[in-house]
């Protein structure tokens, strides 16, 4: 394998990964306040069919991504009601989106567009294109760092950027500021913040409502950056590998970004080599495939060290003595 | 106006109820300003409702709160911080995985940004630590931390929110002696600076070692407020147990045989390392009644639930128990419920609604509960339902037990009938042994007599029974040999027909009768 094959890999994992990258983060919020959030999958749906829809009828990708932050966030804010106002069960609730989403984004589909439920081919300013940075083409031939640069750094859209710049953006959010510590705290012991006076419904309803925007993002990256429009299912499991990269990753925000990025690289891997020929034997590509599988089970499993959950997690808060 | 200073805290009529429980009725309190003010009373007399409305937990249904002699509403937990209340529970409230910074920053930060409020707290601390003998590593994590310094951390929480008074619920429960003795040294340091100090505890000693007044709470009400030199331990635990009207049961005198039941050197180490059983040795014989006395918490619930086959999670038992000469294992497979039960015990628990009925079942369900594998209820390899719902008609006519309708879901009946069901179902079986705890709490008086009578019938039949109630006239009409226990062991052994409510009020509180009579002050 040559340099620039390696790159090209690493290029596609990039894009691979943002999708994953956003929902993990919004998974991350969530569950660093307590509430479980199976619906990662379905808003990132809705988001996608939101986005396309809207950037096909507006010719416009930008308020198809305000329609895509607006789409899961309405999810969001129903998980939100669900599990917090009335104190229901999380799993259950996540569970229900996935199904609203998935079947909604057909019906209205195919009652808008006709097409069983795709939305018509987005081209030009409805999606959003890939940015050169620059000096990318003086740079270019430098030998290493180069190519590095020119193909891998820069070349993306800009949602991508917005993805890599979450990941610290999280972190500062998380450990630096007064809603990051009372955020970490609702999510281990939701009554340490309610006897110190501060609301919990209301501390955990925002990160409930920043994870619908991420997760917004997310979809409206994979409609109108990663492809050129909606198409039925188009998340393909995307959100549940989130959340295994979210465990993965122990819910942390730089964690979080390091296991994207091996499910990027993995996907990317299966793409360009569709039949990996090891010499002695030749890994099929449906092996290539599943392998994202495999490993979210492995992690589940236990394999790689233990990820302890926030400790209030999935419970709804009820006020005691 | 008068010339003594407002009361740092004044109650005035202060009512609370959860559905048809009355946890405060007409509550009264004033604790003068700078002083350690004692609220005792058994578990559920509504101490703790109490100071959660005063937290701003709970809105009172009716009254007035004070503080500082100015009417204030308290609606919610910041509420209470404004008027200077800090409040240290007994399960604490910190987050386990952050430092004691964290902790004590949380909720009263300066700014959106962290940085300048953990500088500020930290040289706060410094300064507290130093003042009242409150030292704590601040970077160190809470989940690192033994249960003393924990609890330091929450008086720390109070102190940089500028309590001026403070409530502490039931504080040294999960400390050892030693730490106990540091934290009361801390709040007589917290007095001397003036600060206000409430003492939620049911251990009758903490309130004479430290507290200039104490209230006394009975099943919702305040039933006294005395200053501490002027009372003594008896007439404390005779005021929370409370004096009902006299119980009367007739019985004729027991005929004790063999030993049934036999423990030697029973201790129990709870999950948090606290030892709650201490040496436990007793004996029943055959067609004996033997009443367990005491102050609720004192060791007479893990007692029961070693002996019942299901002793709390992650405790560590030593000891000796044996039924019938036959030892009993005291953990692990063959020490669970089902086993006890085949070993012959029946078993009607302290708390029936968690641990004697499964609310939402019905009746006859549980009335079968516990004994569903019996042959009779078999039908090949699955339940006979028909035989089960017999069999419940059948104890649901003879326990005249209201409405006489077996489909109707446990938690549909009421206190009295409920308790019956248990009972109908344990005595039923006719053991050996029964254990039976609190067997009226929550019971109508003609629930009362009819349950009595059972207990003393199963008596006549030759069986044993170990009777376990807070309610000392229940202990001393139905027993034929008293043991009252205090902090995990046995202080005593009385017969009821000696046996004086003073004396037993005595060593429910830890004391011996003789050394509070020399001792005087006791009113």
């Amino acid at each position: 394998m040559d340099f620039a094959t390696l790159i090209q890999i690493l290029d596609s994992a990039v894009r691979l990964m943002t999708p994953l990258l956003l929902a993990c983060l919004a998974g991350l919020y969530s569950e660093r306040a307590g509430v479980f959030d199976i619906g990662l999958e379905g808003k990132m749906l809705m988001a996608a069919f939101a986005s396309a829809s809207v950037a096909y009828a507006t010719g416009s990708a930008w308020l198809g991504l305000l329609a895509g932050i607006a789409g899961a966030a309405a999810m969001a804010g129903l998980h939100g009601v669900a599990s917090i106002g009335f104190r229901g069960n999380q799993l259950i609730s996540g569970v229900a989106i996935n199904f609203l989403a998935s079947g909604l984004t057909v019906l209205l589909g195919q009652k808008i567009f006709g097409l069983g439920g795709r939305t018509p081919s987005l081209s030009g300013a409805a999606r959003f294109g890939e940015i050169t940075l620059p000096f990318a083409d003086s740079l270019r031939p430098v030998p290493v760092i180069g190519p590095i640069y020119a193909e891998l750094v820069s070349g993306h859209t800009v949602l991508v950027y917005v993805a890599f710049a979450m990941v610290p953006l999280t972190w500062w959010v998380l450990y630096r500021t007064r809603f990051g510590l009372r955020l970490r705290a609702v999510g281990e012991n939701p009554a340490s913040v309610d006897t110190a006076g501060v609301s919990v419904v209301r501390l955990r309803f925002a990160a409930v409502m920043i994870c619908g925007v991420l997760c917004g993002i997310a979809g409206a990256y994979l409609a109108t950056g990663i492809s050129a429009g909606f198409v039925k299912e188009m998340t393909a499991g995307r959100g549940f590998i989130a959340l295994a990269a979210l465990i993965f990753a122990k819910w942390r925000p730089w964690g979080a970004l390091g296991a994207t990025f091996l499910f990027g690289l993995l996907e990317a891997v299966a793409n360009r080599f569709p039949n990996l020929d090891l010499g002695f034997v030749t890994v099929p590509s449906m092996f290539m495939n599943a392998l994202p599988y495999i490993l979210t089970v492995v992690i589940l499993a236990g394999f790689v060290g233990r990820a302890i959950p926030p400790r209030a997690g999935g419970e709804p808060y009820v006020k005691e003595r | 106006m008068t010339a003594t200073p407002a009361p740092a805290i004044e109650l005035r009529g202060i009512s609370k109820a959860f559905g048809p429980v009355q946890a405060n009725r007409d509550i009264d309190l004033v604790v003068p300003r700078g002083t350690i003010h004692g609220i005792i009373g058994e578990n559920g007399a509504g101490k703790s409702t109490l100071m959660s409305i005063l937290y701003g937990f709970y809105r009172p249904d009716a009254g007035e709160i004070l503080v500082g002699g100015k009417p204030v509403a308290i609606a919610d937990s910041q509420a209470a911080i404004r008027a200077g209340i800090g409040m240290v529970f007994q399960h604490f409230k910190l987050v386990q995985n952050f430092t004691v910074l964290e902790n004590v920053v949380l909720g009263a930060e300066d700014g959106r940004l962290l940085r300048p409020s953990l500088s500020r707290a930290r040289g706060e601390l410094k300064r507290l630590a130093a003042e009242y003998g409150l030292q704590v590593d601040p970077d160190a994590l809470v989940e690192e931390l033994s249960v003393g310094h924990q609890q330091r951390v929450e008086i720390l929480k109070a102190l940089y929110r500028r309590a001026d008074i403070l409530i502490l619920d039931e504080p040294t429960g999960v400390l050892t002696p030693a730490e106990a003795d540091h934290l009361f040294r801390i709040l007589r340091g917290l007095k001397d600076e003036g600060k206000t100090i409430i003492l939620i505890t049911h251990k009758l000693r903490e309130i004479m070692e430290i507290t200039d007044n104490v209230s006394v709470m009975r099943r919702g009400e305040m039933v006294a407020s005395v200053r501490t030199a002027e009372t003594g331990p008896a007439e404390l635990a005779e005021l929370m147990v409370g004096r009902k009207v006299l119980l009367r049961v007739d019985k004729p005198p027991a005929r004790p045989g063999a030993p049934v039941l036999e423990v030697r050197g029973l201790r129990m180490v709870d999950a948090e390392g606290v030892e709650r059983l201490r040496g436990i040795d007793l004996e029943i014989r055959a067609g004996e009644i033997l009443g367990i006395a005491g102050v609720a918490g004192n060791g007479q619930t893990q007692l029961l639930e070693i002996l019942g086959g299901f002793p709390e999670a992650g405790a560590r038992l030593q000891g000796e128990i044996r039924l019938g000469g036959r030892p009993l294992p005291l953990q692990g497979p063959g020490a669970d419920g089902r086993a006890r039960r085949r070993a012959g015990i029946g078993h009607v628990p302290e708390d029936r609604q968690a641990e004697g009925l499964i609310m939402d079942f019905t009746a006859w369900e549980n009335i079968a509960f516990g004994y569903h594998h019996a042959p009779e209820f078999q039908r090949g390899p699955l339940m006979d339902n028909a035989a089960i719902r017999a069999d419940a008609m059948g104890k649901i006519q003879r326990f005249d037990i209201r409405p006489p309708n077996p489909d109707l879901a446990a938690k549909s009946f009421s206190g009295g009938n409920q308790q019956k069901i248990v009972v109908a179902r344990e005595v039923e079986r006719n053991p050996e042994l029964l254990l039976i705890g609190q067997p009226t709490r929550g019971v109508d008086i003609g629930a009362i007599e009819f349950i009595h009578k059972r207990i003393v019938a199963l008596r006549d039949a030759g069986r044993a029974v170990l009777l376990v109630s807070v309610e000392l006239d229940e202990i001393m009409a139905l027993s034929d040999r008293i043991l009252v226990m205090f902090d995990g062991h046995i202080m005593g052994e009385r017969l009821p027909a000696e046996a004086t409510t003073g004396d037993l009020g005595c060593l429910m509180a830890g004391v011996e009768p003789a050394r509070a009579d020399a001792g005087g002050g006791a009113g």
